[in-house]
Formats: structure tokens, sequence, C-alpha cells
């Protein structure tokens, strides 16, 4: 059911290549598939119209049938649009001139926003700074304990008293100045957004505390509804972001997109795990493929662009396209690969690649024992491999303690290896954009 | 080797073409808010076999069989239905049968969480009636996509199994947030309230206070508590509710676990022996409902899949109906996997736990 969202493409593509011609009636085939997409993973299927509405006008501006490689084009223009509308401004926080900075966190109920208060302080914590909670959810039985107890995980004090939700939030600012803690964080109870009263509550906890930051809790998985959500606390508190929880799940989280939609308000924190430090700042890109169900390019590209040397990638690149990519280039790459983590990570992120691979367990060692093979080899050897005859084989083999069928081996698949590398090589520039595409490789594994 | 030089020559590619790509356009990092440094070592809970049952006996006070008037499940459900009453309205406001009409009901749907795939498939055959039955009228129409609404969810039984003899065990299962110590506490008290004896067993030992949670809600169903030590082995808090239940002689053991999302394998993995050390005797698993929040989408039915495949469910308690959400996830559910749904929370209070009918939210759905 979740195919990812390129293989479906490339099918109808590939259908059209025969008529010759992709014209409005094509695309709006293809626009269908993108709007299934996107209702899969939740997206409102409100907003879902207005992007598609956005995306149409730029499939038909980049005149598509002049493509070379429609498919990835448009999967480009679909993930740009979707980045641009989950990404945006950023939340910056800037501290009250006069502490505590007051945070104030609200949801629904089972949103996470307990959890999420004690992450938030965690994370206060990290900046230098020194909050205070405060249990203001006097409604479920224990959540003050709950809160108490994650409080002493993060080493933060927590306050609270069994009075009423809008005392003890008041009554904890006062707390906060007078034990000198520069950031407040109010935890409040979970209410649903029709639920006049409660709502009316947490509006007098926010006239009583003034926050800087009113944060609303969204869980990941989330359906339609979000938006409703989302406007009723935007409409009653005036959000300055929103921090989406539960991301560790495999929900698409089309409601992300819906929420930022309709609020306007950043996705300013992600909630990826059970674990205290299992929170980080929103990256939109990465949002973007996984409610497309595409891999995580992006954070890939980024771990690339940490370890690569710019200049070298580059070159490696253009001989790739040329055909020229020696072993002393694969040996050159290979060292910035190894600085990007476990190979297994890695693969992870990369789209296209079949099931077993990515369940294949990969031993980082063997890099270390095609290295050892490859420098082995004199630089000549290493620029043209054809020059190896059977003593340097076997001088190989033992330089780097492999066995003379290793080397075989090695030197036969990085031939056919090249030539699959040749072919991807090409591929990325016509498409002049970030975001490349692995097109499917038989693997024959 | 193989796999190694291939995924080399793959992140080459990627990393290499990145390069050709950003280096011409190299867009301003987003500054946003930095990710905290490294985390520190994670607390750890205890070993789980440092278990301390401490049968903390909650003496059952004489609960009074109150008698409370059920809510209607409708006036609570209509509370917030005027959004798809809006499509309904506008369908039958014009005289025929038209694209939009389609269009509106596709959207209705979807906007309920039914998906766009069983959107697609009961539309096709609601287009197929229209046809062979020569429907005309929206009236008609309407009222026909409310019997195929209503057919998809009827069928199996919805009343929570009970079986004389050695103490039933009622399991509670699902992913994190959706309401499971709170359902239990709500099915416990209904469950005193009709003359049952009720053993409370707090199996969430992860979340910080859970079992606080759930002697609360013992306390007021008037209910024992078998409780462990936090981070303790949830199937040790299960094995000793039972043996007690069996011991004293009570009816059914509401046993409470921990959240958990349903990709997580060693937790599913917990679960499963959960499962399997209740159905030891003296106990006998005759429940294991799962809990899923009205406001899931189509996650949902993920979350079914693999909490089926783990535990068996035999039942879902959908909670949380009583905002916007329209629960459509259920129908989903039960026409992919046959789960039927038995209980809706329809608010807070104890006695807004209530029996699914499927006839009634159907109608509740389309009210205006």
């Amino acid at each position: 059911m979740f195919d990812a969202l390129s293989d479906r493409f490339e099918g109808i593509f590939k259908r059209l290549r025969g008529r010759g011609r992709l014209g409005e009636a094509e695309i709006d085939e293809v626009l269908r598939e993108i709007r299934v997409a996107l209702l899969e993973a939740d997206v409102n299927v409100r907003v879902a119209r207005t992007l598609i509405g956005r995306i149409k006008e730029q499939c038909l501006a980049a005149d598509l049938a002049k493509s070379l490689t429609p498919a990835q084009q448009v999967i480009k223009i679909v993930h740009d649009a979707l980045v641009d509308a989950l990404g945006g401004a950023n939340l910056k926080i800037t501290y009250a001139s006069k502490p505590p900075t007051v945070v104030l966190m609200a949801g629904l109920q089972g949103s996470g926003k307990t959890t999420a208060s004690a992450k938030l302080a965690r994370w206060f914590k990290q900046q230098g700074r020194h909050p205070l909670l405060v249990g203001a959810d006097l409604q479920r039985p224990a959540a003050v304990e709950q809160l108490r107890v994650l409080g002493k995980q993060v080493d933060v004090p927590v306050f609270s008293e069994p009075s009423s939700a809008v005392d003890v939030a008041g009554k904890g600012l006062d707390e906060a100045r007078r034990l000198g803690r520069d950031v407040l964080i109010v935890d409040t109870a979970g209410r649903l957004h029709i639920d006049a009263e409660l709502m009316d509550e947490v509006r007098r906890i926010s006239e009583s505390i003034r926050p800087d930051y009113t944060f609303l809790v969204v869980d990941a998985m989330t359906g339609q509804d979000a938006v409703n959500v989302a406007e009723s606390f935007n409409e009653t508190l005036s959000l300055d972001g929103v921090i989406l929880s539960k991301l560790d799940g495999d929900a698409r989280g089309g409601a992300a997109l819906s929420v930022k939609e309709v609020v306007g308000k950043p996705i300013a924190f992600a909630s990826v795990g059970e674990k205290i430090a299992d929170f980080e700042a929103f990256h939109p890109e990465r949002m973007a493929s996984r409610i497309l169900g595409m891999g995580d390019v992006l954070t890939l590209i980024e771990k690339a662009e940490e370890a690569f040397d710019q200049e070298e990638a580059e070159q490696a690149a253009a001989k790739l396209a040329k055909g020229q990519f020696t072993l002393e280039d694969f040996l050159a790459q290979m060292q910035q690969i190894k600085k990007m983590g476990p190979l297994q990570n890695i693969i992870g992120m990369l789209p296209g690649i079949p099931k077993e691979l990515k369940k294949a367990e990969i031993d980082d060692r063997e890099l270390a024992r095609v290295e050892a093979i490859i420098r082995s080899m004199t630089p000549q050897e290493r620029r043209d491999p054809s020059t190896i005859n059977g003593s340097r084989r076997l001088r190989i083999a033992n330089g780097s303690g492999m066995q003379t069928s290793d080397v075989n081996q090695l030197l036969k698949q990085f031939k056919e290896v090249s030539k699959m590398m040749k072919m991807f090589g090409k591929g990325p520039k016509g498409m002049r954009g970030k975001g490349p595409q692995l097109p499917s490789m038989d693997l024959g594994i | 080797m193989t796999v190694v030089l291939i995924v080399l020559a793959a992140i080459i590619v990627v990393g290499g073409a990145a390069f050709v790509a950003t280096a011409a356009r190299r867009r301003a990092r987003h500054p946003g808010i930095e990710a905290p440094p490294a985390p520190t070592a994670p607390p750890k809970p205890p070993p789980p076999e440092v278990l301390t049952v401490e049968p903390e006996v909650v003496e059952p006070e004489a609960v009074e069989p109150e008698v409370v008037e059920k809510p209607r499940f409708r006036e609570r459900l209509g509370k917030a239905r005027s959004l798809f009453a809006g499509y309904v309205g506008a369908v039958l406001s014009r005289s025929t049968i038209d694209d939009e009409t389609w269009d509106d009901l596709e959207e209705a749907l979807i906007r309920a969480d039914v998906g766009i795939h069983g959107t697609t498939v009961l539309l096709h055959e609601l287009k197929a009636r229209v046809k062979s039955e020569g429907i005309t009228t929206p009236d008609a129409l309407i009222e026909a996509l409310k019997a195929d609404l209503k057919k998809s969810l009827a069928g199996p039984d919805r009343g929570l199994r009970y079986e004389p003899g050695p103490p039933n065990v009622w399991l509670f299962v699902g992913v994190n947030g959706v309401g499971k110590t709170t359902t239990i506490g709500k099915v416990g008290k209904q469950q005193a309230a009709e003359g049952r004896s009720v053993l409370m067993a707090a199996g969430d030992t992860f979340r910080a206070a859970a079992a606080e949670q759930l002697a609360t809600w013992a306390e007021r169903a008037g209910a024992e508590l078998v409780r462990g030590t936090e981070g303790g082995d949830p199937s040790a808090v299960v094995f000793d509710a039972v043996e007690r239940a069996a011991a004293r002689g009570y009816d059914v053991v509401l046993a409470d676990t921990a959240g958990r999302l349903h990709t997580k394998v060693n937790l599913m993995e917990e679960l499963r022996k959960v499962r399997r050390v209740a159905e030891k005797a003296p106990g006998q698993v005759t429940e294991v409902l799962l809990v899923i929040d009205a406001t899931t989408g189509q996650n949902g039915l993920v979350q079914a899949k693999q909490f089926t495949e783990a535990v068996d469910v035999t039942g879902v308690v959908l909670t949380k109906l009583d905002g916007t959400a329209k629960g459509g996830i259920a129908l989903a559910i039960q026409s992919d996997l046959g789960i039927p749904v038995k209980l809706v929370g329809l608010g807070e209070q104890v006695d807004d736990l209530v029996a699914f009918d499927p006839d009634e939210f159907v109608e509740a759905l389309f009210e205006e």
C-alpha cells in the first residue's frame, strides 16, 4: 500500500513515454497519484488540494515534456513544495529580558505533553538555562507524579500543588522568580479543542502567566482532524510553535504538514523516541521525504557534505560520468565515506535500495579488506587494473594478507560497478537539481 | 564483498551528485534551533528480575450500583459532526447526482479518516449500485451509502467475552497515549457496578507514575491492585495478578500494559510474553483489546495489524470520539482485519465509555 511514490511515477511515465508527449492530461494523472500519496500519509484533504494546485503550476512551468527524466523532475518539484510548506521560518528562542522565559505546553489528551515538557526542560538545560517544571495537569490521575519522576531524571525541579490549574501556574511563576530559575515550563492537562470549559481554563492559565512561547504538542500519528485541533488551539492561545511527538513510529506524519499549513507557525521540535534525550530540532526536508515514502536522501547528503571534500567529490563525479573512475579515486572516496559512520546506517538512507540489501548484515571490516587490497597495488596498477597479471595478483594478495581469489573478485566487481556508476553518473546532470535518485538496480542478491 | 562495493558505489554517486547539484545553489542552512549534543547516559530501568510485588490490598469498598443513564451515542457524537454533515448537506442540496456529488462524498469520507483506499472501494461499489438499482436522487444515494457503511460494520459480537470459571484476563494494549489506563479504570468501574469482582494489574512498568494513575482508578472502582516496581518485568506483574485473582476468587483481571509503538520489535516481544504468561493456568485470556485514539489516521491500520500479529487482538476500543475526529479508521480496521470495535470513549466520565453501536455511529456521521 505504501509503495514509494517514485516507483509509481516511474510506472506512469514509462507508459506515457510511448506517447511521446507530456500534456496536461498526463500531468493530471501524475497529480492524482501525488494526491493519493499525500492522503495516505494523512495530509488533510484541503491542504492536499492547495498543495496539488501549487505543484501543478510548477509542473506546467517546468516543461516536463522536454525533460529526459520527467519522473525525477516531478519528484523534485513535489519534494521542494513539501519542504517549502513544512519549513519556512524557524523558531528562534529569544530569552525574556526579565526572566523567567515562560513556556506553555498544550494539546489533546495523550499527545505527549508531559514527556515533551521534560524533554524540553532537558534541552533548555543543555542551552545552559535553569528551567523549572510546573505540573498544572490536575485532571489526569498521577500526571503530576509522572512529571516529578521525569523531572528527577533530567534533574530539573518540579512545582505543583493540589489547587486549581490556573493557581498552580501562577504560583509556579512566583516560585521560578523566588528560586531564580530562568525558564518556566508549564505542563497542562490534555483537553479536547471543543471542550469550551477546559479551553477557557487554558486561556486563563495563559492570561495569568503570559507565556513567551506557547507550544502545541501534536501526535505524528494524527489523522485528518489535526487541522481542527490546531486551528482551535491557535485561536485560543495564539501558538508560537508545534512539537511533533511519537515520530519514532512508522506513521508518515502528514499531520505535520496539515498543522503547519493551517497555523502557519513553525514545527519547532520533534520527539523521536521514548528516552528523554530523543528530542531534536525539526527537519522539514526529512519530513518531506517521509511523507512521500522516500529514503532519507537529505540526511545522507548532509552527512556527505560534512564528510566529503567538495572539490574532490566534484572531480570524482565528473570522472564517474566520463567513465574514468579509477581504483585510486575509489580509494579516496572510501576514506570520505568512512567518516560518515557505519555503512549499515548509510544504506538505510539510500532511496531505491531493495529491502534485502537494507537488511543485509554489513560488516565495516569488509571496507578495511577492500582498502588493504587496493593499497597493496602500485599507483600504476590502480589507474589501470588491466596491467595486473598473475604474478602481480599474487604479490597484491600477499601484501594485503588476502587470497588471490579475493583480489580477482575485487577487480572483477570493480569493473562491473564502474559500468554501473557510469550509468548513474549521467543521471543527475539531466536533473539539474538536488535529490538524486538511483534507478532501481538489479543487485542480484 | 559484493555488497560493500555496491554500497560504496551508491554512496559515492549520491554523495558526488549532491555536490554537483548543490554547489551551484547551496542554500543557507536553517539556523533554527540547534539540536542538543549527544545524550548523556539515559536513565536505565532496573533489571527486570528485581521485582517486589507488594500486593497492596485495597479492600474493595461496597460499591453502590450507580444507576446512571448511559449517554446517548448520537447526542455525544452529534456535538461535532457538522463537518461531515456539511458535505452531506451540499450533496442533498443538488437535484441530481453529478461529479461534484462524488467529489463531496469522497472528501467527506477521507476527512473522516476512512482512508483513500477504503473510500475508493466504498464509492466504487456505490457507483455500481447507482447503476444497477437506478438511483437518481441524492437522498436515495445517501441512504445507499449509509446502508453500505452499516453493512461493512455489521456482524461480529461486540460484547466483552466472559467465561465462567477461572479468572478472565482482559489485556489492554496499544501505542502511547491512547488512553489504556483510563479505559481500564472505566471498564473496571463498570464491571464492578455489574457485580463482578475486579482485580487490576499495573503492567505499565515503564511510564513514570502509570501505576499511581491506575491505583487512583482502582480505588474509585473498589478494585484490588497488583503492582510491581517501576521498570520491572510486566509479565511478572500479570503473573502475580492472575495468581492472586485465582486465590481470592476474582472474576476479572484487567491487565494494563505500557504504551508501545508497534515498530519496536523488543517491546512487541515483551507483549507476547505478557500474553503467554496471562494465558497460563489459573488464568484465561478472554479479551485482548487494542485501544486506538479516534484522532489516529491511516497508521491505525498498521497498528492493528502489528498488534494482532503479536497478541491476537479480539476487539478495538475507540477512545476520544467526543472530539471532532470521526474515527473512520475503525471502519478500515474492521473491513480489512475483521476486528470489531467493542467500546467507544465519549468523554471523561466513567459512564462515557459505551458499547459501540454501528448503526448509531453511521447515522451520527450523516446527521445535520
